[in-house]
Formats: structure tokens, C-alpha cells, sequence
């Protein structure tokens, strides 16, 4: 846990917009720089876990950091301009400044997984969880059987990080499945067309030493997680990030609690298995 | 450490003139305006106090404001510059909160003190000296005793007053804080003779409160009947949602943290929020993990009765004790609720619900 400034635990670090990336309609990424050169050169994370990033005057949004912790010195976000904050936060451009508190939460274990297969899932704007998890792992692939991605959206413009699924389409060291919903394809549309609880049963992929990572709108999972079950992914195996309204972070002030947790320290990531303990107000 | 004093009712008075002079703020319970209702605020004249009768609020907004600033912004063309928000900390004297509400704050320790901490509240709360007034009457919404409580309960207290005597007070100095009153007044108090025979009881003076219902029956039914809609259906079917329950409460803590903003700068601010409202959920995308009343009801209870302790067992609080429940038994939310929901009435229901 990163006290910062005075223990003031509400103090973020200012960050400079460094570079800013229109990925889709109504969504954005921006590279953050710590404006303390110090700050930004101890910071570290680790993979899934998140921040609260604010424009001062409009309030702070809970996002994960959607880079890679093996990529120091700077934090990424990736955002769907929804309300008051985000707006805000869309209106910027790259040499602003915004605040930063984190990192918070848990995190994937992915020390964990050395030699075993992962498999991504994930549905429109909830890619930038896994993203961080999919540079950490292929910046260390040889730690790591097989990486396969499915990934989906609306439409072909609703697809984020649009690059970077080029640039994984492209290596031989990931399975790369990308899908939009029907009549969301264009006519030059190479992909596949469906949604992606289907995609997944047709690409069929092994459980067997694998991990699978879900991340999607609430009828994406509730809809796959029946599709690993019958593919032989145990509960145990199987994980994803909640995406509960938080406010503090730091588990004081009550937004995110499930049942005996709370989702900005006990989480955001859990397994299926603990999703099953837990009441279902996620 | 416990010692035992006497002090005369009217060198209360003088007891807190004196504290002022010596640069403390006193908070007691007041008659708010014409509304003949006790509330707590800053008092500058003794005569303003009310021992009497119950605050419609606790005293929690002395530790933990409505509103609390927690940092300042500049900002000049592209520049942000951000100043920590620094709490108007004065030593602050609470005189005549109850046993209940002295319990409360310790609730709210167990929620702000836990690390990483919260640093305004600890600040206040280390700059917050509490004399307690035991409760001499009870009405029928406390329920003090049936949450490990007690009309005389001496826990988070500094001095508890117990009036023994029409004229007098038996002061239990309970903890070098309180100790510190005393030497500032040391002549207004009276020494208790040694010989034990002299000590009032202080049993006797205190209120009679009876059980209401079994605290551990709710907490071990709850996890089983949390999937019982019906049920919650029926315990929040007056429920407005308002959230008075959680703003008079002593022991909810839940917050908000919104930016207060003008053109070149403004403040960041961490405020008074509740389980209660639709809002306190919902998700950017409209999903909202707890759409409706009866969820948020039983949120509330959920969280004061079985999460609260359940975790707290997991975590013990700053002092190391385990199972902090998040109630204390004032019945404030009975007393305060638009909608006349009575809160033992709901718990009776819950301790003796057949599973």
C-alpha cells in the first residue's frame, strides 16, 4: 500500500497526460507520467490492480491500470466517457494534468502460473484489465505454455486497443480469436461474427493446465462461465475482476462491500469459486 | 485504570468554564433553535446544555464531520497544484454523550483507524476527550443491553458521570485523557474515602434496559436468510430510503468523496453518505448490484450484524478486540425514521425467524 504526501491516503500524485488515444467511440486511453520524476521511479503495481483517477473540480472514476508493471515508469488507463468525471476527463488532451491514487486492490497471481496455458475472455470495454495481464505475461513468455485471446464487441468500431490486437494477430506465440455481434461486422471484416460464449465454444480450447481470465458486461460472463464449466475449467481456475462503485479504495467507505468483502481490498480480482461464496451484488 | 471521584452537579459548570479558558472546545447536547429537539453543537455558555434529554444525532460529527476537506486544488492554465486539506483540530471536550454513543466512535476507530488511516479522523479523534453521562431513564426504542452494552458501560469513555445522588455525580476516571480533566478542575472534585462502603453503587442509579432480543440468533440467522426476498420484502416495505437512520446513527461510517470545483481551484471533500441510497451502488453502466430498497435494507442490516463482526474477527480493530457489531443499541433510527420503521421490532423478527 503507497502512502503518499503527508499520509494523506486521499492525496494523488499529479500525472501528465502524456499521450492520449481515441480506441473506440466514447473511449479513450491516456499515458500517464508522474510529474514527481521520484515518485514515478518507485512506483510499482502488479497486474489487476487499479486506481482513482480524478480532474480536480469534477471528482474522481475508479479504473483498472490497464498497463503492464513490466513497463515502469508510467501508468495507462483506458475509459468510456459515461458521466460527470469521464466527461471531463475525455475533454483532456495530452499535456494536462489529472490525479492518480493507487495502486489498490488485489492482484492476478500470476507469479502462480509459471508453465501453465492462459486463456483471455474478454467482451468491449473490459479488455484493459486483461491487457495489463496479457503484456505482463508476453513480456515474460517463456514463463507461459500457450496465450490464447478471444475477444469481442459490438461492432468493429467498439473494439479497443485496435493496434495491439493487429500486433498480437501477427505473433505466432497467440492464439488471437477477435468477434463482433451480428450486423456489427464490416464488409472487409476478417474476424468472426457471434458472441462470445459462442466464439468460445467453437474455438474449444483445452482446460487442461490452463488458466482462463473472464472479463466482460455481466451477461458476457454470466453467459461464458457455463461455457468453461462444460470445456473442464474448474471455479478454482477460473478468474475475473469485479467492477463494483468505489470510492475511497481503501475499504473505509462501504460502496463496494459483498457480503464479508470489500471489493477494493479484498479484490477486484477473484476466482469462481470465491463468486460462489459470495452474495450475488456484483 | 479506574479511580473514583465525586463531583457536585453545579461544578460542571465551572468544570467547563474552566476547560474553555484553557483553550477546549465544549460540544454538549443542545436545544436546537425552537424545534424542541436536543442536538449536539459547540456550547460557549453553560446554560445552553441540556443532560436531560437524548440528541436526535450522535456525536460522531465531532470525529467525523458531514463534511470534511481533505485536500485543496490550484489550478493555473495547465499547472495543478494540490495543498492537503489540514482539519480545524482544537481540543475538543464531549460532555453528555451516553454509553452508547461513546461505543459508536469505537465502531468508527475499528472502520478509520484500521491502516492504511484515515489521518483527519485520527487527529480529531486524538484531540476529542469524551465525559460520558450514564443514563439514569431509558425509553422503549434503547436497546443498549441487547448489543453488549449497558446504561453505565464505561468502554470508550474517558470520564463517565453516573448522577448518584441528587446533588452529585461518582466520576469513574477511566483513561489518562480523562485523568487530565481532573487535574485541570482538580479542586471541584471530591475525593471517594477509601473504605469501599463509601463508593455509591452505581448500579442502582442506573436505568433498566432490558433485553430485547438475542444477538447472536441474528447474527447466526442472517447469512440464511439473506436469500429470503420475501422477507426483506416485508422488513423494508415503509422504507423511503431517505437514510435519516444512517445520518443520526453513532456508528455508520460510510462516505462520499466529491470535488468541489471553480474555474481556478477548489477542494476535495470526503462526506456523509449511506448503504441506503440508489446511488450509493450503481455502476457507470446503469447496472446497480443493489436496485432496490429492500436490498439496500438489508445491506444495512447485513453489514452492522454479520459482516461488521464477521470481518472484524478476520481483522481485529485498532484496539485488538474481535466481532465489532455495527450497532449499539440507541435506538436513534427507531426514534428519527419518517417512516416509524423501529429497528428491535426488525431485529426481533430477524433473531426469531424459523429457517
Amino acid at each position: 500500500m503507497s502512502v503518499q504526501n503527508g499520509n494523506n491516503v486521499y492525496q494523488p500524485y499529479l500525472m501528465r497526460i502524456e499521450r492520449a488515444i481515441d480506441e473506440a467511440p466514447g473511449i479513450r486511453t491516456f499515458r500517464l507520467r508522474f510529474e514527481d520524476e521520484e515518485a514515478g521511479a518507485n512506483f510499482r503495481f502488479k497486474a489487476g490492480q487499479f486506481g482513482e483517477y480524478s480532474v480536480f473540480g469534477e471528482g474522481e472514476s475508479t479504473f483498472c491500470i490497464a498497463s503492464s508493471p513490466t513497463r515502469t515508469g508510467y501508468v495507462e488507463c483506458t475509459f468510456r466517457r459515461v458521466g460527470r468525471v469521464t466527461s471531463a476527463l475525455a475533454a483532456l488532451d495530452e499535456g494536462d494534468v489529472i490525479g492518480f491514487r493507487g495502486p489498490y486492490g488485489n492482484t492476478f497471481p500470476i507469479e502462480e502460473w509459471t508453465g501453465k496455458n492462459l486463456l483471455f475472455i474478454a467482451g468491449g470495454i473490459a479488455l484493459p484489465p486483461l491487457r495489463c495481464v496479457i503484456w505482463n505475461a508476453l513480456d515474460l513468455r517463456e514463463n507461459f505454455g500457450d496465450v490464447s485471446i478471444i475477444y469481442g464487441a459490438r461492432s468493429v468500431e467498439d473494439l479497443v486497443y485496435k493496434a495491439e490486437l493487429e500486433e498480437w494477430g501477427r505473433r505466432d506465440d497467440v492464439r488471437l480469436t477477435t468477434t463482433v455481434d451480428p450486423g456489427g461486422e464490416t464488409p472487409d471484416w476478417k474476424g468472426e461474427v457471434g458472441f462470445v460464449p459462442h466464439i468460445l465454444e467453437k474455438v474449444n480450447p483445452s482446460s487442461e493446465n490452463t488458466i482462463a481470465l473472464v472479463c466482460g458486461p455481466p451477461i458476457m460472463i454470466k453467459l461464458t462461465l457455463p461455457v468453461l464449466a462444460k470445456l473442464g475449467f474448474s471455479p478454482g481456475d477460473t478468474f475475473t475482476t469485479l467492477e463494483n462503485r468505489m470510492k475511497c479504495g481503501i475499504g473505509k467507505c462501504g460502496r463496494c462491500n459483498v457480503g464479508k468483502y470489500y471489493v477494493c481490498v479484498d479484490g477486484p480480482v477473484f476466482t469462481l469459486e470465491q463468486l460462489q461464496n459470495m452474495p450475488p451484488e456484483y | 485504570m479506574t479511580e473514583t471521584k465525586l463531583l457536585r452537579k453545579e461544578s460542571l459548570g465551572p468544570l467547563l468554564q474552566r476547560l474553555r479558558q484553557g483553550g477546549r472546545r465544549i460540544v454538549a447536547p443542545c436545544q436546537a433553535g425552537q424545534t424542541n429537539t436536543v442536538w449536539f453543537r459547540e456550547v460557549d455558555g453553560d446554560e445552553q446544555i441540556d443532560l436531560e434529554r437524548f440528541t436526535v444525532a450522535s456525536a460522531k460529527s465531532v470525529v467525523f464531520p458531514i463534511v470534511e476537506e481533505i485536500l485543496k486544488f490550484k489550478t493555473i492554465g495547465r499547472q495543478v497544484t494540490i495543498q492537503n486539506g489540514t482539519p480545524r483540530v482544537e481540543s475538543t471536550v464531549v460532555v453528555g454523550l451516553r454509553p452508547c454513543d461513546a461505543r459508536g466512535l469505537e465502531v468508527l476507530d475499528a472502520v478509520f483507524l484500521g491502516e492504511p488511516q484515515d489521518l483527519f479522523f485520527r487527529k480529531r479523534r486524538e484531540a476529542t476527550t469524551l465525559i460520558t453521562l450514564s443514563c439514569s431513564k431509558a425509553d422503549e426504542n434503547c436497546f443498549c443491553t441487547s448489543v453488549g452494552g449497558g446504561p453505565g458501560d464505561t468502554r470508550g469513555s474517558d470520564l463517565l458521570l453516573t448522577p448518584v445522588q441528587d446533588d452529585r455525580f461518582l466520576v469513574e476516571v477511566l483513561t489518562p485523557k480523562g485523568a487530565q480533566i481532573v487535574e485541570v478542575g482538580a479542586e471541584l472534585f471530591e475525593a471517594v474515602e477509601a473504605d469501599a462502603t463509601q463508593v455509591p453503587n452505581k448500579e442502582r442509579f442506573l436505568a433498566s434496559v432490558p433485553v430485547r432480543f438475542s444477538l447472536s440468533d441474528v447474527e447466526a440467522k442472517l447469512p440464511r436468510l439473506f436469500d429470503r426476498e420475501e422477507f426483506w420484502h416485508e422488513q423494508s416495505l415503509a422504507c423511503l430510503g431517505c437514510s435519516t437512520c444512517a445520518f443520526v446513527c453513532p456508528a455508520c461510517s460510510c462516505f462520499d468523496i466529491q470535488d468541489e470545483g471553480a474555474l481556478h481551484g477548489g477542494r476535495r471533500l470526503r462526506c456523509w453518505d449511506s448503504c441506503g441510497q440508489k446511488l450509493f451502488t450503481l455502476h457507470a453502466s446503469g447496472h446497480n448490484p443493489r436496485s432496490i430498497q429492500s436490498q439496500r435494507w438489508r445491506q444495512r442490516i447485513m453489514h452492522k450484524f454479520s459482516y461488521l463482526p464477521d470481518r472484524s474477527r478476520i481483522t481485529p480493530d485498532a484496539a485488538g478486540r474481535p466481532g465489532v457489531f455495527g450497532c449499539v443499541g440507541c435506538g436513534r433510527c427507531s426514534r428519527a425514521c419518517p417512516a416509524g420503521m423501529n429497528i428491535i421490532e426488525r431485529l426481533t423478527a430477524i433473531a426469531e425467524a424459523e429457517l
